[in-house]
């Protein structure tokens, strides 16, 4: 039983965990342990995960970083730029909280009411600000990964943004895995925004190479009343890396997000997004581009709740997949009996462009309420011949053509990001990525 | 648009009860029972090995729960495995109990050579076994063999040996043990190579004694080049209790053949609360074994409380297609869980799945199908269209499409849509004189034309007429 | 000699129908040539067979163009090599925009005759001087190729592109169908603003009608997969008059 070693870490170290973190991400640790040791990890043969095995992934034997070390970066800072856009950029290294926001930039948003930084630092100056918010979206009780991270979770991002302030720029936040030895990281992000407020995230996923890396992230988001939340998140990851986690949703009325995920470079990764849109007139937008090939294995599990009356949602996702890489994705629509006047919309297409490349889809509608407009499509084939004939008839080479059209299947889906600049960053990379161009971020060190 | 419950509901009108002496067996399931089913039926030991080994796994297993159907425990010691009208001992079948003529004539089935419909063939099941199998000397003339299954287990045993549980293997699901182990009655149909069956064959199946259970078997198997079209109806009494029905239906088409399986499903769906009704938990398999096969299921399901039905194609020869059109009703408390699988296993395989639900009342409606894409099914093909159609708030919509694809030559599509019925059009209905009641039936048949069309026109009409009698009083 | 066919044959792959049994026609560098003939007749074959389209096979004869076997080179090359086909159904490419469309194209029809791209400000003044040719509204250049386009302005953007490319040759499919009597004066007028010496044309048609506005040289006739009869442009107006049963009687059917 691979869960036996995380069961002594915790009951071993038990003490100095406590010791090293804030009383309000103790307050459910023991509640999350025992889920976990109840439930352990998710097995194959429950529905939804046929196509991840998770205890397979905690197999090699990482141990956790109960000290809550930081593995020093040499050299130049990391960057991870996008061209045309200023960011207040943070790091989670492996599962330590870093900043990297100048005083100037600090103060201003100070002013404004903004808290911001470190999870366990604001957990200990902020700890009703916290209580309130933290572990009550994502659903430990009943998902064994998440109770695994609110096991042993000791840091992260935090973002607090007050009633009616908004955030001008993005934040950007920079997951980095970075050791000389094989390494499971397990952090905690926490992301606010109270009545009103406005706020842009960008978050990046990077890895090196060299070492085997495991992440489970859970990121936790509260999105108030009229509030507008932007999510961006691009992976580009080491093949030996090992993603999972999720990000848990939940919206007030009148509140709109627009959450976007872009697998460039994937590894393995098992990604799950839950929405509730828990008051009327919530909207939200959930997108995905994935691009898988070798042995990437790309598995996005989804569920959009509409808990209340006239919300709307409209989920896109796709993948490309070449070689041996395997694409799964589950797409939950659920409206509830009450949620009149409900607008969900759910598509998924895929292009698989060689003889191992597998897809799974699985998008799903249930729906209790009537008054609905619901739909959803997925389809899995290959590039059109016709529109591929047409190009090659225009004197465009065959291998052009392929790519041409490939951007072209991908481009609605990255037209959503609502920034500009980072959506033509975006273009840039994926077709970087489908020429197999040098495709990492650019400077940044971790990827060199 | 108000929901006024002003319609006085249509009762079910096959509801009524026959009144004739019921031979039963000791309610339960045990090895003796399956025995005594086998000895009653004269059976051949390799048959009752078949049932024994059948009966041995499924007290292994546990009833499945994945479906999104809310099943109450249901008691398997509690149910008649084998009831049989008593007159059936009667060897001569012109000389069927005119009690039993008089209950298939109130059903629309006559069955005396008077009143026979031309140009179709039915095999009436009462309970757990066949009354009355009409045409069958027309039939025979060509080759065609239309009997009881029963029948064809005595006559025909090396035809049913080679091919009974090939498609839908006893170990393939819990009702599929069950059923293999006390199957009674059901139809064997087969033809013969080159021979086009000339009309209809059609079984009718009836629940009458109360507390049995029906478990009937249908096998039918298509040689090259011929084709037949095959229809199938139900129903049964009105009672406070559930009953089960737990079928399995086998079809094998070979080279260049082509099946046509219709069903109208119409067991009782229990009472407005919810009581009573048919639990109908249903394996049917096709088979496209030859190459250019095809194979076409079409259903109308309107009656049963609870539907777990997923009549599905395995495309094992090249060429072959698969095609499944569904319309599924579901009122008052009904709950279903039904769909198809497409296996692609052959090359240039193709299928396509239209499905249309209709919920109303407080039902539950859910469509569940699988698309399977096997690593050497090049250039498979299939298009699916799911849309579901709400009558009410209180009712529930669901689609559970899934999509595994292993062969990167395939082109495998999905749609589905869900919307409640349009307010726009019943308003244009009504101002052109038409009643709210009356617009919701020509929409509806609209919304279900493309599948309502693939039926036989005799099975059409009674088609529409269960569509709109299920759905009154759902929408005021 | 710009473009020889000699006994061209072709079947559809996926059901081995042979469709051209024995095409045989030469079009010198400043020519019109008209291609006629009832429906079914193997017009459209024949301009797809010449572009290459995967679904038809050729099972005997040669075609020679600019000197080279152009039944050798694949789709792409015989653009490059000069030859071009308007669709007669353009197809729709959701997400590829015109512009990106039409750079990916000239770009690789230069670098094919060893030029350097165009900059993105010389190829847009190329687009925009183009367009003027088929009074395309500059807007289309922004939409995804051909989608959401009406009927006609699919038709002028086929022209357009032709503009853009510069053949040597151009094979105009049908381009008359389903063009109104505006559309297809500027339909016309581009394809004749684009002509001269060097280049060449063949009009696939059904109606006599664009041939009054494109006036060819020769007139032939296809028929059953083969050219029954070539004369000047009278023969188009020959056989407006009389119809394709003349033909047909002439063929003693």
């Amino acid at each position: 039983m691979v869960e036996q070693t995380y069961k002594d870490i915790y009951n071993k170290f038990h003490d100095e965990l406590l010791g090293n973190s804030p009383e309000v991400l103790n307050s459910v640790r023991e509640e999350a342990f025992e889920v976990f040791e109840r439930m352990g990890f998710p097995t194959m043969d429950q529905e939804r995960y046929r196509r991840s095995n998770i205890p397979s992934l905690f197999e090699p034997e990482y141990g956790v970083n109960i000290k809550h070390l930081m593995v020093p970066i040499n050299g130049q800072p990391f960057r991870c730029e996008v061209p045309g856009l200023h960011t207040y950029t943070f790091y989670v290294v492996n599962d330590v909280f870093a900043s990297d926001v100048n005083k100037e930039e600090y103060n201003a948003l100070k002013e404004k009411g903004v808290i911001f930084g470190s999870l366990k630092t604001i957990a200990e100056e902020h700890p009703e600000l916290v209580k309130k918010y933290y572990a009550k979206i994502a659903p430990h009780k009943s998902e064994a990964v998440i109770a695994f991270n609110t096991t042993f979770a000791q840091d992260g991002f935090f973002v607090y943004v007050p009633k009616n302030v908004t955030i001008e720029k993005p934040i950007q936040l920079i997951n980095v895995m970075h050791a000389d030895f094989d390494f499971l990281a397990n952090s905690r992000n926490l992301i606010i925004l109270d009545e009103g407020a406005e706020a842009k995230v960008i978050v990046c996923d990077h890895s090196e190479k060299d070492r085997k890396f495991l992440s489970n992230r859970v990121t936790e988001i509260y999105i108030g009343k009229n509030a507008r939340y932007s999510h961006h998140k691009m992976v580009d990851s080491a093949r030996a890396t090992t993603s999972i986690g999720g990000v848990y949703i939940k919206q007030m009325e009148g509140s709109t997000s627009n959450i976007s995920d872009i697998v460039l470079n994937a590894g393995f990764v098992r990604n799950d997004v839950h929405i509730d849109l828990a008051e009327k007139y919530a909207e939200t937008t959930l997108c995905g581009v994935c691009i898988g090939d070798e042995h990437d294995h790309i598995d996005n599990d989804t569920f959009i709740e509409h808990s209340a009356s006239n919300c709307k949602s409209t989920e896109l996702f796709k993948y490309i997949l070449d070689d041996c890489a395997v694409g799964s994705f589950a797409g939950r629509i659920l409206v509830d009996q009450d949620s009149q006047k409900t607008e969900a919309y759910q598509s998924n297409k895929n292009i698989c462009s060689s003889t191992h490349a597998k897809m799974y889809t699985k998008p799903q509608l249930v729906i209790y309420a009537d008054d609905v407009k619901c739909s959803h499509g997925a389809t899995v084939g290959q590039i059109d011949d016709g529109a591929l004939f047409y190009l090659r008839s225009r004197g465009i080479s065959e291998k052009e053509a392929k790519m041409l059209l490939k951007l072209a299947f991908t481009n609605d889906i990255i037209e959503k990001i609502d920034i500009e600049a980072l959506r033509n960053r975006i273009k840039v990379l994926v077709e970087k990525r489908f020429r197999g161009e040098q495709h990492r971020c650019t400077i940044c060190n971790s990827c060199k | 648009m108000d929901i006024v419950d002003k319609v006085t509901n249509e009762d079910y009108k096959y509801g009524f009860e026959t009144q004739i002496e019921t031979e039963l067996f000791p309610k339960g399931i045990s090895e003796d029972i399956v025995r005594m089913i086998s000895k009653k039926k004269n059976e051949p030991e390799w048959m009752l090995e078949f049932r024994l080994e059948a009966f041995r796994y499924w007290k292994t297993q546990e009833m499945p729960h994945w479906a999104h159907l809310s099943i109450p425990e249901i008691d398997y010691q509690d149910i008649y495995y084998y009831a049989a009208p008593k007159s059936e001992s009667s060897k001569n079948p012109d000389d069927v109990d005119p009690e039993l003529l008089k209950t298939f004539d109130k059903l629309g089935i006559p069955l005396s050579e008077q009143k026979m419909l031309s140009g179709m063939a039915v095999d009436a099941v009462m309970d757990s076994v066949s009354v009355k199998t009409t045409q069958q000397e027309a039939l025979a003339e060509l080759g065609i063999i239309f009997c009881s299954i029963g029948e064809a287990i005595k006559n025909y045993p090396e035809l049913v040996k080679k091919y009974l549980g090939t498609v839908v293997n006893y170990t393939d699901n819990f009702f599929a043990a069950l059923n293999s182990a006390v199957f009674s009655d059901g139809t064997f149909v087969y033809i013969p190579k080159g021979v086009r069956c000339p009309m209809e064959l059609s079984t009718y199946f009836r629940i009458n004694a109360k507390g049995s259970g029906q478990f009937e078997r249908t096998l039918i198997v298509v040689d090259d080049d011929s084709y037949v079209s095959y229809l199938e109806g139900c129903s049964a009494p009105m009672r406070d209790e559930n009953q089960l029905h737990a079928a399995i239906v086998e079809l094998v088409a070979l080279e260049n053949s082509e099946i046509k399986y219709s069903t109208v499903q119409n067991w009782y769906p229990g009472d407005k609360e919810g009581k009573g009704g048919i639990y109908n938990f249903v394996t049917k398999r096709a088979l496209c074994k030859g190459t250019n096969s095809k194979v076409s299921w079409t259903q109308v399901e309107t009656g049963s409380a609870i539907t777990w039905k997923y009549p599905s194609c395995v495309l094992m020869g090249d060429n072959s297609v698969g095609e499944f059109y569904s319309v599924a009703v579901t009122n008052n408390f009904q709950q279903a869980d039904t769909g198809t699988k497409m296996i692609h296993i052959g090359k240039n395989t193709r299928s396509r799945i239209v499905s249309k639900g209709i919920s109303a009342g407080q039902s539950q409606n859910s469509y569940r199908g699988l698309v399977k894409v096997t690593a050497n099914a090049e250039n498979a093909r299939n298009f699916s269209q799911c849309d579901s159609l709400l009558l009410g708030d209180r009712c529930g919509a669901h689609t559970f499409p899934y999509m595994e694809i292993n062969n990167e030559t395939a082109v495998v599509e999905h749609e589905a849509t869900t919307s409640k019925i349009s307010e726009d059009q019943v308003f244009y209905c009504n101002q052109r004189g038409i009643k709210t009641e009356d617009a919701i039936g020509l929409i509806v048949g609209g919304y279900a034309k493309e599948v309502i069309n693939k039926l036989p026109m005799e099975f059409a009409v009674e088609a529409k007429n269960l569509l709109s009698v299920s759905l009154e009083g759902s929408v005021g | 000699m710009l473009l020889e066919i000699k006994d061209l044959h072709a079947i559809i792959k996926s059901n081995g129908k042979e469709i051209l049994k024995g095409i045989n026609l030469t079009v010198n560098s400043g020519e019109v040539h008209a291609i006629m003939g009832p429906n079914g007749s193997g017009k459209s074959t024949l301009s797809s067979v010449l572009a290459g389209h995967p679904a038809y096979e050729v099972t005997g004869g040669e075609v020679i163009f600019n000197g080279k076997n152009l039944l050798e080179l694949s789709p792409e090359d015989r653009s490059h090599e000069g030859l071009f086909l308007s669709f007669q159904y353009p197809v729709e490419i959701p997400g590829v925009s015109m512009t990106n469309f039409m750079r990916a194209a000239v770009n690789e029809h230069r670098a094919y005759k060893g030029e350097e791209a165009l900059s993105a400000s010389e190829f847009l003044k190329l687009m925009k001087s183009r367009s003027e040719y088929v009074e395309l509204d500059s807007k289309l250049a922004g939409r995804a190729v051909n989608e959401g386009f009406s009927g006609g302005e699919k038709k002028r953007n086929e022209i357009f592109q032709m503009a853009m490319l510069e053949p040597k040759l151009s094979i105009l499919d049908e381009t008359d169908s389903g063009l109104d009597i505006d559309a297809l004066r500027i339909v016309a007028g581009g394809v004749n603003k684009l002509k001269n010496a060097d280049n060449a044309s063949i009009v696939i048609t059904h109606y006599q009608r664009l041939l009054d506005y494109i006036v060819p040289d020769f007139v032939h006739i296809l028929y059953k997969g083969k050219i029954v009869k070539t004369a000047g442009k009278e023969l188009a107006l020959e056989l407006e008059e009389k119809g394709y049963d003349w033909i047909k009687k002439e063929l003693g059917e």
